[in-house]
């Protein structure tokens, strides 16, 4: 049984067709990549899963409810968190109370036991600073436990994001590209904590443009375009399929087919963008 | 539940405590003890708007609306009705939340520069309904105020009312600095820092907003209805946008998001007018320079930006940084 299952999903804006007509079965505990040029609508998707966008079109199942049209809030209360491409830290508060806003579902209280501060709720909110700082160790923040979320470096709060959808114990977490904006190496350690998250039992769904990374890590690829699914099968499968080549590489490399297998075409040019220190654009498509 | 009393939380309360306390030694007349009294209920009224403005960054600039509501519903009740003035006092604060509860829904799905108008425009609404009932509430040339009684016991001496409302800021600060360090107070502030991500982590962004709307709408009126009460005589010159604005700006001034600075800035605000008619003519001019200059200098607000000057020193550990993480 899945674990989510789209049927028919799509999203409209005025005209454009980010997201359509797609059909996506997530399996439990296993990872997740979607890939695809930019504007493919990879984010789209992850806004919709998360109630974010209300889909024009189709049904979003969950743990076989159907959750669509509710709000995010509602999304995560059912098990699934995200973070965000664009940062959404909350930068008016410390790294480590960032976290501790992921325990909220989890910590929630009634309004007269917040405004008389219990003794049960100053019990809870200590257990509470504890299990944020357990998961900011865990995700390698140990260093900005008394930070503000203001004073740290850029790959520092993409973990931050981590650990805080972490906090809120999802079986289900949407990462849009976290390796986006990071050094290499930096990069390279993500595939650890990703595959700690599936020890943890919970299913990664990973948007990411950093193909050794998704090579590495994914059991699964759904590769976007326009939209649409354009292939979908096992890593090893996708990336030798030539529709992927093309879409990514453009049709000269793929026609040409002397581009050897996909596979070294795209580890050829993730390493050379490694290598140029960019990182984030390995396989940026030929949109922009 | 045992703290540190360096902690913000602890030190703070005892550092007001003793304000409130030892201030009287210095107020020599009952002029004092009136600008002592205004300053307490200004700041009840601050120390909710900032829970609002501060902390949940939503902005109003009708709450002199719910304060009026509560100085007319508690005068009203009790001295054309005959209520015991604590009952009014109270009914008073269950029309306001009841109406801010209603109202706030629509209002604050609203955001920005939009959210504003509609503050301003719920405000100025109170304003002309309290401005022409003049059957109920005398017009603008106001009405006059029973005093407060519980009982037999009736509130009339200045000093009386100066260790009431002293109490009362006592306990709202308190109130305040429970709920900011609760999970909905984080909550609070997790939506001003961003909504969405906010609402991804099980925040019912609306219902916290409409919460704290009603919670500041309440400490207004409670402090419009004492203020009623206090006074003996009420026009509806504390129900004008003007008188918004002021509290606005009392919160801007003290530091938003810091509930010691909503008190603070209540009391700059509501006694340097009154020293400054000294200067006569020039009385605005100086007054708009020093407010002027005071956010230039200090753009957090007068509390902020001090703690700022003097925390660096107090956590030294706080700042650093691994050294691989310099480069990048
Ligand atoms: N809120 C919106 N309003 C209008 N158009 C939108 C909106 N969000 C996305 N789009 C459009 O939908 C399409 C898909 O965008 P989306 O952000 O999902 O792409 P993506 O695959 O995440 O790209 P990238 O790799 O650059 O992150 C784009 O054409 C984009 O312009
Ligand atoms: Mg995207």
């Amino acid at each position: 049984m899945s674990l989510l299952r789209v049927e028919n999903l799509s999203k409209e804006f005025g005209g454009v067709h980010a997201v359509e007509g797609l059909n996506y079965e997530i399996q439990p505990g296993a990872v997740h990549s979607i890939i695809g040029p930019n504007g493919a609508g990879k984010t789209t998707l992850l806004n919709m899963l998360t109630g974010v966008y209300i889909p024009s079109d189709g049904r979003i199942i969950f743990e076989e409810h159907d959750l669509t049209g509710l709000a995010p809030f509602e999304y995560a209360a059912h098990g699934i968190a995200r973070t965000f491409q664009n940062l959404q830290v909350f930068f008016n508060m410390s790294a480590l109370e960032n976290v501790m806003v992921g325990r909220y579902l989890h910590e929630r209280c009634g309004l007269a036991s917040a405004l008389l501060r219990f003794p049960r709720l100053a019990r809870a909110e200590r257990a509470c600073r504890d299990e944020a700082a357990e998961l900011m160790r865990y995700v390698g923040l140990q260093d900005y436990l008394s930070t503000a979320s203001t004073a740290m470096p850029y790959g520092a709060l993409k973990r931050l994001e981590i650990a805080r959808a972490l906090a809120t114990q999802p079986r289900l977490i949407l990462l849009d590209e976290p390796a986006a904006g990071l050094n290499p190496t930096e990069a390279l350690d993500l595939d650890v904590l990703i595959g700690r998250l599936t020890e943890r039992g919970i299913t990664v769904v990973l948007v990411e443009h950093n193909m050794r990374l998704v090579m590495g890590v994914s059991d699964h690829i759904l590769v976007l375009d326009y939209g649409r699914k354009l292939a979908e099968g096992a890593a090893a499968a996708v990336r030798n399929d030539p529709r992927v080549i093309e879409a990514y590489l453009g049709s000269s490399v793929a026609s040409d087919g002397a581009a050897a297998s996909a596979g070294s075409a795209a580890s050829a040019a993730s390493a050379a963008s490694a290598a140029s220190g960019g990182g984030q654009a390995d396989l940026r498509g030929t949109s922009h | 539940m045992r703290q540190n009393f360096a902690s913000p939380r602890v030190g703070g309360m005892v550092a007001l405590a003793l304000v409130i306390a030892l201030l009287p030694v210095g107020l020599s007349n009952n002029y004092f003890y009136d600008v002592a009294i205004l300053v307490g209920l200004n700041a009840i009224v601050c120390v909710g708007l900032n829970l609002l403005i501060g902390y949940a960054g939503q902005i109003s600039l009708g709450h002199a609306g719910f304060y009026g509501l509560g100085a007319y519903g508690s005068a009203i009740l009790s001295s054309r009705y005959g209520w015991p003035p604590l009952l009014s006092m109270l009914s008073a604060t269950l029309v306001v939340a009841a109406l801010a509860f209603v109202v706030g829904r629509p209002i604050l799905r609203l955001k920005g520069h939009y959210l504003a108008m509609a503050t301003l425009g719920l405000g100025v609404i109170i304003f002309m309904v309290i401005a022409t009932e003049d059957k109920l509430t005398g017009g603008p040339d106001g009405m006059s105020v029973v005093a407060f009684k519980i009982g037999s016991f009736a509130l009339r001496e200045a000093q009386l009312w100066y260790w009431v409302v002293g109490a009362l800021l006592l306990a709202a600060v308190w109130l305040a600095l429970n709920l900011i360090d609760s999970p909905a107070g984080r909550a609070l502030r997790a939506l001003h820092g961003s909504e969405v991500g906010a609402e991804v982590l099980g925040i019912d962004a609306a219902r916290h907003k409409l919460m704290v709307f009603v919670i500041s709408a309440v400490f207004a009126s409670v402090a419009g209805s004492l203020n009623a009460h206090f006074s003996g005589f009420i026009t509806p010159s504390k129900v004008t946008f003007l008188h918004s604005i002021e509290l606005v700006t009392m919160v801007v001034f003290g530091g938003m998001a810091s509930t010691f600075g909503a008190v603070v800035g209540a009391a700059a605000l509501t006694v340097l007018p009154q020293f400054l008619t000294v200067l006569k003519d020039y009385e605005m001019m100086v007054f708009g320079a020093l407010m002027m200059g005071t956010m230039i200098f200090m753009p957090r607000g007068v509390v902020p930006s001090l703690a700022r000057l003097f925390a660096p020193r107090r956590r030294p550990e706080g700042e650093r940084k691994p050294g691989s993480e310099g480069a990048a």
